[in-house]
């Protein structure tokens, strides 16, 4: 185990340093740590081992399809290429002299960036693992689990019981497809995203939005006349209070997943700045003497940011099913019978 | 800025993955998964009350043993408790028919002795008055061997009637 550790903080500490010879010169950490957490065309795992991914762009419904590594000369230095350039992490189109167009419009950029492979390596092991573990249910039924089975089993059990039984109600078993899928895509990133070389996936709002976005369209989708009538006639709030109160339910609806985007967002993101920043206190005083004190911290991060990437799987996965919840939850209709009394 | 701009191609191939990802594990995963740990739950379920049942067969088959048992002790108790009553009424009336058959045996000894008795008193009566007669008899003979004797008898039987 603590060999283990000890490898693993090598090579954050060969990323850490291959950042700051690929950006030549005097050492910024800020600008290494935004490389870190900001998406890339290329996998950079340490100093000469680079993935170079393929670009993909819409331009004006025209797909143009090469490797990043066209952007780059032999120096390693960023070129134009068939009149796209990339800049500060983005691609623009061209002019004629080469500078790039800001407000051109039209062109998408479809590319996949160190994030998008990292998600299919993801994917590819979310297959694998739980694939593999159905496997083992059909192969020995009603038996006790059995390896990798008997680790996930719990957690499965865990999600229904304690998060989709326990907020949804009896409904549950509907979700149960959505949030076993998102807490272990979450989980399962979040963990991608602490390996050394890994890709700041569940850091990226892009991804964090698609997944709010889901669990926002299941939550409205699945709603039902309580849960409306709850927006649109509150019950309890007298009538004139209508034109404040449902735009505030309105917004309700959208701050709801707008929180679950943030919060994964934020806390991913924060984890990876500060081990960044601890290594890169090495560099900014420019002394050894530094490294067993930013590893130590770095090592308790490292420890807190494992503990985190779990609880914010699990955050996220027991906020959608409470949204879900509030959705199908049958209310009593005591303000309904007293209502139809009084006519 | 650039940090919490989301990028429209992370958001495309996000979106198709993770919608091919929910589907597939969803078909593949999830269904078979949740499905395996429900008939476990239920063959576990099955199994716990299918024991529960039994012990309570158990229980209800002990206390009808213990019932039965308790109602043979009775049982026994009640035959041995006749047996005996039987065995001392049989003695009883063995003993009294015993009793009563010696008082009738004494009773009929007696009579016997009584009978006996009064045979011999009555033939000695009759030996005593045969003896007696003859004795007399003899007497008189004797007596009225002379006449004188004949004569003054005479009187007197003559002398007693005129009396009379």
């Amino acid at each position: 185990m603590k060999k283990l550790l000890v490898l693993l903080f090598s090579f954050l500490t060969i990323t850490a340093y291959a950042a700051e010879s690929a950006e030549g010169g005097e050492f910024r950490p800020g600008d290494m740590i935004t490389h870190h957490i900001a998406d890339d065309y290329t996998w950079h795992f340490a100093d000469g081992v680079v993935l170079y991914l393929p670009v993909i762009l819409v331009d004006n419904g025209e797909v143009v399809s090469f490797s990043s590594s066209n952007f780059y000369n032999e120096a390693h230095e960023v070129v134009p290429y068939k009149g796209y350039v990339m800049e500060h992490g983005h691609i623009y189109k061209t002019n004629a002299a080469g500078e790039p167009i800001a407000d051109y419009a039209g062109l998408y950029d479809l590319s996949i960036t160190k994030n998008v492979a990292s998600m299919f390596v993801s994917v590819a092991l979310l297959f694998f693992v739980f694939f593999g573990i159905a496997a083992s249910y059909k192969k020995n039924p009603g038996k006790a689990p059995r390896g990798m089975q008997s680790f996930f089993e719990p957690i499965i059990i865990f999600i229904r019981d304690e998060i989709a039984k326990a907020n949804i109600g009896p409904k549950y078993e509907r979700y149960m497809p959505y949030l076993l899928t998102i807490f272990f895509f979450i989980w399962f990133n979040n963990l991608l995203g602490l390996m050394p070389g890994g890709a700041n996936l569940t850091g990226n709002i892009a991804v964090t939005l698609v997944l709010a976005l889901m669990t926002l369209l299941i939550t409205v989708f699945s709603g039902n006349k309580s849960y409306w009538g709850h927006i649109f006639a509150t019950p309890g709030v007298p009538k004139w209070l209508a034109p404040i109160m449902i735009p505030v339910e309105l917004i309700g609806i959208f701050t709801k997943p707008f929180s679950l985007m943030v919060r994964l967002f934020a806390n991913i993101t924060a984890g990876h700045i500060i081990i960044l920043s601890l290594f890169s206190l090495i560099f900014i005083f420019q002394s050894i003497a530094v490294g067993p004190l930013s590893v130590a911290f770095a090592t308790f991060m490292n420890f807190l940011e494992l503990f985190v990437a779990l609880l914010q799987a699990y955050i996220f996965t027991l906020l959608s099913a409470m949204y879900f919840g509030g959705a199908v939850e049958e209310h009593e209709h005591h303000d309904e019978h007293a209502h139809a009394e009084a006519h | 800025m650039q940090l919490v701009t989301p990028g429209i191609g992370l958001i495309f191939w996000q979106l198709v993955t993770f919608l091919i990802v929910l589907f597939l594990l969803a078909k593949f995963a999830w269904k078979p998964i949740m499905k395996a740990l429900h008939e476990r739950e239920a063959s576990i379920e099955d199994a716990l009350s299918a024991a529960e049942r039994a012990k309570l067969e158990i229980q209800s088959l002990k206390a009808d043993n213990e019932k039965l048992l308790a109602e043979a002790r009775l049982e026994r108790d009640k035959i041995l408790k006749e047996a005996s009553d039987a065995g001392n009424a049989l003695v009883e009336s063995a003993k009294n028919k015993a009793n009563e058959e010696g008082a009738r045996m004494i009773a009929q000894a007696r009579e016997a002795i009584e009978n006996e008795k009064r045979a011999a008193i009555t033939e000695v009566k009759n030996m005593a008055a045969a003896l007696s007669l003859d004795i007399a008899e003899r007497i008189l003979r004797k007596e009225l061997s002379n006449p004188a004797a004949q004569q003054e008898l005479a009187a007197d039987y003559i002398r007693e009637v005129t009396l009379n």
